[in-house]
């Protein structure tokens, strides 16, 4: 038995001896690529004698951003611009997912409509967006639509206080005036006792199996407290809003034209996707499982709330998280119609200035890569504490 | 005794209102209030979207003619559309080598019927000729060489670059994904790990910034004199970013092959690489064929960004012929145009996986 072990065929032809070898030799060619990269890149660096580092950062950046949400001038640094990039990023794509969300949830519904005109404008809806690429959409929502809009003087205007034009959508800006904050924790206060009530109700119900309607009584306290406090400050919240004064309006919030296209292109495409996922989530619960409910006598109300939904949601969210994910990465096509996101900011004008793609380029790339790998971390938890309990 | 009943009994109708066209609408369009109410809400929406949008594009639309005076203020101008053709199509590849694109555009189509037909023979033939000696015959004859004039890949544009760029991330992305996937699922910790870092960077980034480092960061990766095209550069781009999603879609059809087939393979004494290639991944491939069409279909959508590192794709070219002077203000035009065609192309793969995944499900 020894000498075979020695013998040269064995191992040759052993599998863990292989497997090692071939790992070093993988691990090995990979090490050269890099280190042929590497060489090939300092060689070219100083042959076009472009600085390293990041000492960039904390220069000015002598450029200006059309939209920021913190304090920028042309004298802050370029790490200021890197900020103020990403915040834009983080903007779009939270409008993004909110609008995606309501839009893509309500045409999935739709698509399972027992009304068949409803349920094929659904469909029709869903299998005109999402083949038809997105910068496509953005450049028509962009070009064809925002751009053709009438100037200021005639915008299309809502209730007196919503105004669209050419210049962008104009909001009113709500100002919390003395006692504003009375308000806040007010608020605060009605869902920490909603809250209360809620767990308050579950133990009693596990152990009487008395119900309580937790649902509508939140809501009354909720609008209550922050009527109430309102009335006790004098109503100390008001709008801010715009005006036409020249030829453009003043005062309320202005969203540019460039947001307002592109979280429209993003979140009409995404609820496309979303649709799907919602209506592939809805259909996965069997019907038995509604039977059975119904059979124990739960109404129609509860059997949505403790039985198709959650069991939906197990399926739904996900793909569901994937699909922000995605909107969140492809709201970096704001470059092609110059929104001041993250990759039109830094990976285009400081990368232009400074010529330090690899820095840049790096921490842009950086930057989507900790959100999806986020994502994928939070989804992993999600999924663990989701899963279904077998017997 | 049974038959007198019977004769006795009138088969009774169904009453008119349950059937038909009426029992239809009533059952699938006006069955409660709340659906009357979605239903009539429905049809205004069709109402004021279809009969403006067909008088725009047709009953007021401009066809013959080519200059813009010749268009109708109302209705679309498609004259702008035919003025162009060529550039949409062509970019600026000269006029008298566009025999060679059309050849190629022949010989591809001729395969592609051939496939598409069923239970014919030698279609495994015809497949491997498209996949491995049609795009080395589309490289000769596109940019030239052997006897042809070269074209310079900067003369490329319109929807022939979009079917390029698309064609090659496909074709060469499928490899490198089913490499990439065998890789993550291999039992050498070393090979996993390298191959899982590699797809999770490549699937984390937007293919914008992947577009950006191709454009900005592979000059300074080649060594001093190495210059490569701008074309390349981002098909480089495109084919790693679209193998690393193939990988994962792979790898979903490797981990739903029961285990059995590993044991089974192993057992008649196949080798790692004969197991895989005569046994796991036939079958594999062929169970995610329709998510890999999704991926195509994704890869296609895509190829549009090339145009933000200066590249004329399909779109690229429609915006780019809106600027001319000459044809301001046919934006619209432009967009509707290049959403059909994309349409048509996505909506036919898409449909095509549909029937595919009817004709794979063999019941398992």
């Amino acid at each position: 038995m020894q000498d075979r072990n020695l013998s040269l065929s064995n191992i040759l032809f052993n599998r863990s001896i292989q497997g090692i070898f071939y790992q070093i030799v993988t691990l090995g060619l990979v090490i050269l690529a890099i280190i042929y990269i590497v060489d090939n890149t300092a060689r070219n660096m100083v042959a076009r004698g472009l600085a390293s580092g990041f000492h960039f950062l904390g220069v000015e950046a002598q450029f200006d951003i059309q939209m920021t949400l913190i304090e920028y001038s042309p004298t802050s640094t370029y790490f200021d611009s890197f900020i103020v990039g990403l915040l834009n990023t983080l903007l779009v794509a939270g409008l993004g997912i909110f609008v995606a969300t309501i839009v893509g949830f309500a045409v999935g519904i739709a698509r399972l409509s027992p009304n068949w005109l409803i349920a094929k404008l659904a469909e029709a809806y869903i299998e005109i967006l999402r083949n038809i690429p997105l910068l496509l959409q953005i450049f028509f929502w962009y070009f064809a639509v925002l751009r053709a809009l009438p100037k200021p003087k005639q915008s299309l205007e809502f209730a007196d206080s919503f105004f669209l034009n050419n210049r962008g959508l104009f909001i009113p800006d709500p100002v919390f005036g003395e006692g504003g904050v009375l308000i806040l924790y007010s608020f605060i206060a009605a869902i920490l006792i909603s809250i209360g009530i809620a767990v308050w109700s579950k133990q009693r119900q596990n152990k009487t199996g008395q119900t309580f309607p937790v649902f509508y009584s939140s809501i009354g306290l909720l609008i209550s407290f922050v009527f109430l406090s309102m009335l006790a400050t004098g109503f100390p919240v008001t709008f801010d809003y715009p005006e036409l004064k020249g030829f453009n309006f003043k005062g309320g919030i202005k969203l540019i034209p460039e947001l307002v296209a592109l979280t429209f292109a993003l979140s009409m495409y995404t609820a496309s996707f979303i649709a799907e996922v919602v209506r592939a989530g809805i259909q996965a619960v069997s019907l038995g499982q509604t039977e059975a409910a119904r059979s124990l006598g739960l109404n129609p109300n509860q059997i949505l709330r403790l039985v198709i939904i959650p069991q939906a949601l197990r399926v739904i969210v996900p793909p569901l998280t994937n699909q922000y994910l995605n909107l969140t990465k492809n709201s970096s096509l704001a470059a092609a119609i110059a929104y001041p996101d993250l990759v039109l900011v830094f990976a285009g004008t400081a990368l232009m200035q400074t010529g330090q793609a690899i820095e840049i380029i790096g921490m842009v790339m950086g930057v989507y890569l900790f959100l999806s790998l986020m994502t994928s971390i939070i989804m992993n938890l999600f999924n663990r504490f989701m899963r279904v309990a077998e017997r | 005794m049974n038959t007198e009943i019977k004769d006795n009994i009138e088969v009774t109708k169904p009453p008119i209102a349950s059937i038909g066209i009426i029992g239809w609408l009533r059952k699938n369009l006006f069955s409660s209030l709340s659906n009357t109410i979605l239903t009539l809400l429905g049809i205004y929406l069709l109402y004021s979207i279809i009969p403006s949008f067909i008088s725009w594009a047709f009953i007021d639309a401009s066809f013959v003619g080519s200059t813009k005076q010749e268009c109708s203020k109302e209705g679309a101008c498609w004259i702008f559309i035919k003025e162009n053709l060529k550039l949409i199509f062509y970019g600026l590849y000269p006029s008298e080598e566009l025999w060679r694109i059309n050849s190629m555009y022949f010989v591809l189509l001729v395969c592609g019927i051939y496939i598409l037909i069923p239970n014919l023979k030698y279609k495994g033939l015809v497949g491997s000729f498209l996949l491995i000696l049609f795009p080395i015959l589309s490289v000769v004859m596109f940019s030239g060489g052997f006897g042809l004039e070269t074209v310079e890949t900067r003369l490329w544009g319109g929807l022939f670059l979009t079917l390029v760029i698309a064609g090659v991330g496909i074709v060469l992305s499928l490899p490198i994904g089913v490499m990439l996937a065998l890789g993550r699922r291999s039992k050498l910790p070393v090979v996993s790990l390298l191959s899982t870092i590699f797809i999770e960077i490549w699937r984390g980034v937007p293919l914008i910034t992947v577009l950006f480092m191709a454009s900005n960061m592979f000059p300074l990766f080649m060594p001093e004199g190495v210059n490569f095209d701008k074309l390349i550069r981002a098909l480089i781009g495109v084919m790693f970013f679209s193998a690393a999603y193939l990988a994962e879609v792979v790898r979903g059809g490797l981990q739903a092959m029961p285990k059995g087939q590993y044991e089974a393979a192993q057992s008649m004494g196949l080798s790692y690489w004969r197991m895989m290639a005569l046994v796991i991944l036939p079958q594999s491939l062929k169970m995610v064929i329709p998510a890999i069409i999704g991926s195509f279909i994704a890869i296609f959508k895509d190829t549009t960004l090339v145009l933000v590192i200066g590249l004329f794709d399909f779109l690229g070219i429609i915006q780019f012929v809106g600027t001319n002077p000459d044809w301001l203000g046919f934006s619209h035009e432009g967009y509707v145009f290049a959403a059909v065609i994309f349409w048509i192309f996505c909506f036919g793969m898409s449909r095509y996986s549909q029937n595919l995944e009817k004709k794979l499900d063999t019941g398992r």
